[in-house]
């Protein structure tokens, strides 16, 4: 399975990131439309906000709008979603993001953009 | 099931094409009409007043009904109509509950209107397909069914002789005739009533929703006062709607980002305590079988008794572990995070036509596994089940057939009815053979099927007039007022619940208010006062949800974790507030509330003088049996001597020593009946009502309801 991981250790909250993932997913730079988050809790230190692709918000959709693909990434069908945010509420670790500009959701497909984008390397693709 | 013959032998009787509307904040502000004696159909505009007095769902419903109908309408006559509506809220997808249809129509139960709510996709669809509500009036010669495309814009009344009736059947075999192929069918939902709802003033109408997982057309049922017995004499068999292209917005909403931001916040709420509190999500409402015992107040033997040793055989968990098919998004409409609609797979019959088969039954919800259950003396789960599954394929109210099934057990126990009234049955409690033949013959319209099935209080009638049934004791223990059943709560030691059942519009359903808890148990409304304030509230503030599509179970049976430390935490005053911006986020009109009761109270009295015009809307239809108040038999009075003995010293000043049960009887009877006496004159005074249940003329003023055609009504009455 392949997924994102993190070292909230390493991140020193450049929010490159966020950057990277807005402008890939939605063209423009805007952290609230960034499938990942960064979030300064003390001083120095990061949250993380990331998708472990564990399939909760599989579990809770109504029209089997999320699935999971070959290599373990969870995709969202726009198409059949309707925009319930079910997802959004139930995730586990606050992943699935949503932004009032659209009436679907929008997650983490671990293209890794974001990985190569970080400068300290707090942001890893694996694959198990 | 042989489909494509099914459709070949369908005779079109009528078409209407038409430009589907896009709601605008909530509404399409369009009615689509359909009269199936005559086949019109066509395009109401619903005016801007109507709109602003009655909001939309059972405001719409009463509106039109009322317009329908004359003072000597009954049920069966063609004028009587059947109106489905959902409200400006209904349909968005955002937030739990908001998928809910509300059905109003003549009652052949109570003959005046009722109104019951109901899950599933077809309300959202039909707002979809540009109607803001559906009225279907007249009375077909042959079965019809009526199909609306919603995205083509065509209307087609179709007679449709091949069909099966049960909705179990009828239900997949519409969705699949409908649908183009299997992906299609989520977009497809159907209304059946099925075969008992013919034979028997009990029906109800299922709404489907079509489960993608489960892959079958899940039933939900406008359960209460008899629509699909209207339903079935008009000779609709089904109604079609099919709309594809479901998305988040489809009501243009004022606000969406309110909207989004009140549904996810409360999907959080469910996701972190639902398993903490009320189980919704894991076994919906039957989570309160065993609390219900543990309080005393579950009704078990026709309401004589509220707990029963053996209820832990039907307790929440033996549903949740053997049977309830889990870990499924049970919602009835999109974004119900509540999701209560429990399911259990390929439960094998053993009874009736379908003896055998593998079925998916919806449920069993806490009313069901109460009323055919523990009021009946049933205490096995796959009884309860099977009952379920019969009552809703056949198209009867769980609720009804529980109670009056009791209610003929206790006639037969004192041998008020015997085995040649009944043809065999043994109606003894617990008998739950005998339960599920008379189920299977009311769907054949046979026997005593037939009898038991016109309701209890037709039967109370009869068995006095036929059988020389001691007239004061039967209406002493059959538990219906206005006509019909009671819900499966058994109130007599809570005064304000009995007021919660008894100062009802549409008579006993606990949909109004239930207050036990608050009354009885928590003791947060002692006095007279406080009682008939939270029969004004709570009535006011539930009838909001009729009005606007949604459903209630998501005010109350979560609550945020610090509502306990807010000033009425029964109120939930943070979910009254989601509301109130929900409303908002789709109409653009922000009220507070004050408004929001205002707006149920202008329904609610219009309501009330409705029943009065159809001549069961004053103080003495507000009365009921004291078998819902206190003890009618020495047995009751044994079962919780202690409690009535320290009341009788306590409250009445009667001292029991030495005194026969009669005696403690009859002085406890006179105290109780004077209370509900007492609290029905401070619930009218606060509802603005005359000591007689009359809407004043200066209540309806200030309410802007001084419409000349109720003036007229109440005027009658006055003095």
């Amino acid at each position: 399975m392949k997924r994102l991981v993190k070292d909230e250790n390493l991140c020193i909250g450049c929010g490159k990131c966020e950057e990277v993932c807005s402008n890939a997913f939605f063209r423009e730079s805007n952290a609230a439309k960034s499938c990942v988050r960064v979030q300064e809790i003390e001083e120095n230190k990061h949250k993380l906000t990331i998708c472990n692709q564990c399939g909760k918000c599989i579990e809770v959709c109504p029209v089997q709008a999320l699935t999971r693909d070959s290599k373990g990434i969870i995709r969202l069908n726009k198409k059949d979603c309707v925009g319930c945010f079910m997802c959004v509420g139930f995730c586990p670790d606050n992943a699935m993001m949503q932004h009032d500009d659209y009436i679907e959701p929008f997650k983490c497909i671990a293209c890794g953009l974001c990985v190569k984008s970080c400068p300290t390397g707090a942001l890893k693709i694996v694959e198990d | 099931m042989d489909i494509l013959k099914m459709k070949n032998s369908h005779k079109l009787l009528s078409e209407f094409i038409y430009e589907p509307k896009a709601l605008y904040r909530g509404y399409t502000d369009k009615t689509l009409y359909i009269n199936i004696s005559d086949n019109t159909i066509k395009e109401k505009d619903v005016p801007q007043k109507m709109k602003e007095k009655f909001i939309g769902g059972k405001g719409y419903g009463l509106r039109y009904l009322w317009d329908a109908v004359s003072p000597t309408t009954k049920w069966n006559d063609p004028e009587n109509e059947i109106v489905v509506a959902v409200g400006p809220v209904g349909g968005i997808t955002q937030y739990a509950g908001t998928g809910k249809s509300l059905i109003v129509s003549i009652s052949p139960l109570t003959d005046i209107p009722i109104d019951s709510n109901v899950g599933g996709y077809f309300g959202p669809f039909l707002k979809f397909s540009g109607w803001d509500a559906l009225e279907v009036q007249g009375k077909a010669e042959k079965d019809v069914i009526i199909v609306i495309d919603g995205n083509k814009g065509i209307v087609r009344i179709e007679e449709a002789p091949l069909e099966d009736v049960d909705a179990h059947l009828l239900g997949e075999q519409l969705t699949e005739m409908y649908a183009e192929n299997e992906a299609d069918k989520r977009n497809i939902s159907v209304i059946t009533a099925g075969t008992a709802a013919e034979n028997t003033n009990i029906g109800v109408l299922n709404f489907t929703f079509y489960d993608v997982r489960r892959k079958v057309s899940r039933l939900k049922q406008a359960g209460r006062g008899g629509i699909g017995t209207v339903f079935r004499n008009k000779r609709i068999k089904g109604i079609v709607c099919k709309f594809k292209g479901v998305k988040g917005d489809l009501n243009h909403p004022y606000d969406q980002s309110i909207i989004n931001k009140t549904g996810i916040k409360y999907h959080k709420e469910i996701a972190q305590n639902d398993h903490l509190q009320n189980n919704m999500r894991k076994i919906g409402t039957a989570n309160i079988i065993e609390i219900m015992d543990e309080y005393d107040l579950l009704p078990v033997h026709n309401f004589q008794y509220g707990k029963h040793p053996d209820t832990y055989k039907i307790k929440s968990t033996v549903f949740i572990e053997k049977y309830c098919t889990q870990n499924m998004p049970d919602g009835c409409w999109y974004g119900c995070s509540m999701s209560c609609a429990k399911a259990v797979d390929n439960f094998k019959l053993k009874t009736g036509p379908y003896k055998g088969q593998n079925v998916c039954v919806d449920g069993p919800e806490y009313e069901n596994a109460a009323g055919l259950g523990a009021n009946c003396g049933i205490f096995d789960p796959e009884v309860i089940l099977e009952l379920n599954f019969y009552c809703d394929t056949y198209g009867i109210d769980t609720i009804s057939y529980g109670t009056l099934t009791a209610f003929v057990m206790e006639c037969y126990e004192r041998g008020i009815i015997n085995k040649d009234i009944t043809e065999g049955l043994e109606l003894n409690f617990g008998n739950a053979e005998a339960s599920l033949e008379l189920i299977h013959q009311m769907s054949r319209g046979e026997g005593f099927g037939k009898i038991a099935g016109m309701g209890i209080h037709k039967m109370k009638k009869l068995f006095v007039e036929k059988y020389g049934a001691d007239k004061d004791f039967l209406y002493d223990i059959a538990c219906e007022q206005k006509g019909l059943e009671y819900s499966e709560y058994l109130c007599k030691e809570s005064l304000a619940q009995q007021g919660g059942y008894g100062l009802t519009n549409k008579g006993p359903q606990h949909d109004e208010a239930w207050l036990i808890f608050m009354d009885m148990v928590n003791n947060q409304i002692p006095t007279f006062e406080d009682k008939a304030e939270a029969l004004h509230y709570y009535p006011m503030f539930r009838t909001w949800f009729g009005l606007l599509g949604l459903c209630k179970l998501p005010w109350n049976d979560i609550t945020p974790p610090n509502n306990s430390e807010t000033d009425e935490p029964a109120k939930v005053p943070e979910h009254v507030n989601n509301y109130l911006d929900l409303y908002y986020g789709v109409t653009g009109n922000r009220i507070d509330n004050n408004e929001m009761i205002r707006q149920s109270e202008r329904v609610y009295n219009f309501q009330r003088v409705f029943n009065i015009r159809m001549g069961k809307g004053l103080r003495i239809n507000d009365a009921t049996p004291y078998r819902s108040m206190g003890p009618v038999t020495k047995e009751e009075y044994e079962s919780r001597q202690e409690r009535y003995d320290k009341q009788l010293r306590e409250l009445v000043g009667f001292n029991p020593e030495g005194k026969t049960i009669e005696e403690k009887i009859k002085t406890l009877r006179a105290y109780r009946e004077d209370q509900y006496e007492k609290l029905t004159d401070a619930v009218y005074k606060r509802r603005g009502w005359t000591m007689n249940g009359v809407p004043t003329p200066e209540k309806l003023r200030d309410l802007g309801m001084d419409l000349p055609e109720l003036l007229e009504v109440v005027e009658k009455h006055l003095n």
